[in-house]
């Protein structure tokens, strides 16, 4: 009667069954009430109440605070984020660089997770190491260290750049002196930075899956299949493949809701929210809400957009979690 | 026999390869870190040289007693900052890790009728673009009277790191077998006791895995450090770099040396953790 645990079979519990049941059904929900209230009142319930701002104009912070009114605009603010040619300009911007950066964080990912799983132990170990402590690098300060290896005066890649014969560099970039080359300043460049920084966040988890998916398989399937000659593209995709595939759904769910929510990176790189032309949503949304002249409403509209974008990921996401748990 | 030579000069360039590989996937993966602190270490004319050095030649913590002693902006140090990223990410971690051990005893321990209900809750809510939180979190702030206010903050990283802080511990409470708890029952303990004697202790491990990934989160946080709060006396660590380095010419020496003190509790912490985070993560996609 005193356990924490239904023991039917204890004798406690069958002396008297109906006064400990009732204290039995009391108690878990007793232990999850503190989570409920966390999770309702600082993730759901503002959940809702951005989906609310997004039918108002807030343009002052005193509205916020309760001391002036909210005036109601309904879809105006949709009506106004979709009316300007700026938004496709964002929109493109995010969705091709999630997709950018979920394919190759994919394949570098799990090509390395199937290297270190050929490599010697002791090479596996050393590479691994490797591999985590660019995972658990901050995003602040492994954006911090990109962003000097791009400095474009001391930085090491401006050196490397230099270092190459002026013939090749001229040939190939049409420069040859790159003391002062502003990295970031074409769009283009600087999405491709940003690629590599997030990549080079993102690849050491998907390798560690990978890795991990592999040692669950029995190896023998491989090695049968190497014995009857398949090449290693073969053995991938006939034998690898098939049976990691719960594995590479969830990562690419994983992947793909990251990859389209990054902020601190860009935030970084960028310097703070003066650089429209390279806007993804979410920087999108924070820059509308807080750059002065302050938009909440605007913003929460936008935030509103990327949340129903990823929910349709989520949707995904969550069912074959629950596949999974039901299997095993 | 000239055939088995043949075959195993094949076998040793493929294991070539395989190392080569190896080590350049280990160069592009470290070197950035390794690269961080090589610079903290090398004196200003080393770093701004116009020829690289791979190794610092005469190294010197000289940006380390900068960022230590000076004053980043007036009255305030390197040191303010640390403690109010310490504080805010203690605070988070012990409250996290109450609230989350008591709903975890609950998914791990009763079978009950929204049992299903809450753990779906808890994955679904993992999902929630925070980045979209920050307007609502920050209007909320706003009217509870926390703006400027480190409060603020364990309040909101209290809420970011308890789903998975349940999701997590609810496999370490429901590994400790059940058999334990009836004994002591049975042996005349309280339900209160059982939880402190046996379930806790037993727990604590797994209680330290939570409390490390809820440290992580709260500690490296930018967005909402960013925007909850406003004097400068009261930044945390994150927010405090990227004004500390947003000017055009960057001293990249206290500021690599800044960095390397805010990364490296990480990198310890992470490195004790790592297994749970993939089996965390990918929960249950391979069955072993």
């Amino acid at each position: 009667m005193t356990s924490l645990t239904q023991a039917p079979e204890t004798p406690a519990a069958r002396q008297t069954p109906a006064r400990r049941r009732r204290r039995v059904d009391r108690l878990p929900y007793l232990l999850l009430l503190p989570s409920l209230a966390i999770i309702g009142g600082l993730l759901l319930w503002p959940l809702g109440q951005v989906v609310a701002m997004s039918f108002f104009r807030l343009d002052n912070v005193r509205q916020l605070r309760g001391d002036r009114e909210w005036p109601w605009v309904g879809l105006g603010n949709y009506a106004e984020i979709l009316g300007d040619p700026f938004f496709l300009t964002v929109l493109r911007n995010t969705v091709l660089f999630a997709v950018a950066n979920v394919v190759l964080t994919m394949i570098l990912g799990t090509l390395v997770g199937l290297l270190l799983n050929r490599l010697g132990r002791r090479m596996a170990t050393f590479v691994a190491s490797c591999v985590m402590l660019a995972w658990a690098t901050p995003a602040l300060t492994g954006t911090i260290v990109w962003k000097w290896l791009f400095d474009d005066t001391s930085g090491l890649v401006t050196w490397l750049f230099n270092a190459l014969p002026d013939g090749l560099s001229n040939a190939l970039f049409g420069r040859a002196d790159w003391t002062g080359y502003g990295w970031f300043n074409s769009p283009l460049m600087f999405f491709a930075i940003l690629t590599l920084v997030v990549v080079w966040h993102s690849f050491p988890f998907i390798a560690v899956s990978v890795l991990a998916g592999l040692r669950s398989v029995p190896s023998d399937l491989h090695e049968a299949a190497r014995v009857d000659g398949a090449g290693p593209w073969k053995v991938f995709w006939k034998i690898t493949f098939p049976l990691l595939r719960p594995v590479f759904g969830i990562l690419v769910v994983l992947s793909t809701i990251w990859d389209f929510k990054v902020f601190t990176q860009q935030f970084v790189l960028a310097g703070g929210t003066q650089d429209r032309p390279t806007f993804m949503l979410s920087i999108y949304s924070y820059a509308e809400a807080f750059s002065p002249p302050p938009k909440y409403g605007l913003g929460a509209a936008i935030a509103v957009i990327l949340t129903l974008i990823l929910l349709v990921v989520t949707g995904l996401y969550v069912r074959m979690v629950l596949k999974q748990e039901e299997a095993s | 026999m000239k055939r088995g030579v043949v075959v195993k000069r094949g076998v040793m360039a493929k294991r070539v390869a395989l190392n080569g590989a190896g080590l350049l996937v280990a160069l592009f993966a470290a070197f950035p870190v390794y690269w961080m602190i090589a610079t903290s270490l090398k004196p200003n004319r080393e770093i701004f040289s116009a020829t690289p050095r791979p190794v610092p030649t005469a190294p010197t913590l000289e940006h380390y007693r900068e960022i230590l002693t000076g004053n980043l902006i007036p009255g305030v140090t390197f040191l303010d900052f640390f403690l109010n990223s310490v504080l805010v990410a203690v605070s988070t971690v012990v409250l996290s890790g109450l609230v989350a051990l008591l709903a975890a005893t609950a998914v791990a321990r009763f079978r009950f009728r929204l049992r299903t209900s809450f753990l779906i809750m808890l994955l679904v809510v993992q999902m929630i673009p925070l980045e979209a939180l920050v307007i609502p979190l920050f209007l909320m702030i706003q009217r509870l009277g926390l703006y400027n206010a480190l409060p603020s903050l364990i309040l909101t990283y209290l809420g970011f790191s308890l789903p998975f802080a349940v999701w997590m511990l609810r496999g370490f409470v429901a590994a400790v077998p059940k058999e334990l708890e009836e004994a002591a029952a049975i042996d005349g303990a309280s339900r209160a006791q059982t939880f402190r004697r046996i379930l806790f202790p037993l727990v604590a491990p797994g209680l330290v895995a939570t409390s490390i990934f809820s440290f992580i989160t709260a500690w490296n946080e930018l967005i909402f450090a960013l925007t909850f709060v406003n004097d400068q006396d009261r930044y945390t660590l994150p927010v405090a770099m990227t004004f500390f380095f947003g000017r055009d010419d960057t001293a990249w020496g206290p500021v690599m040396a800044a960095s390397t003190l805010f990364t490296l509790p990480v990198i310890v912490f992470f490195l004790l953790v790592q297994r749970r985070m993939v089996s965390g993560l990918v929960a249950g996609a391979v069955k072993g």
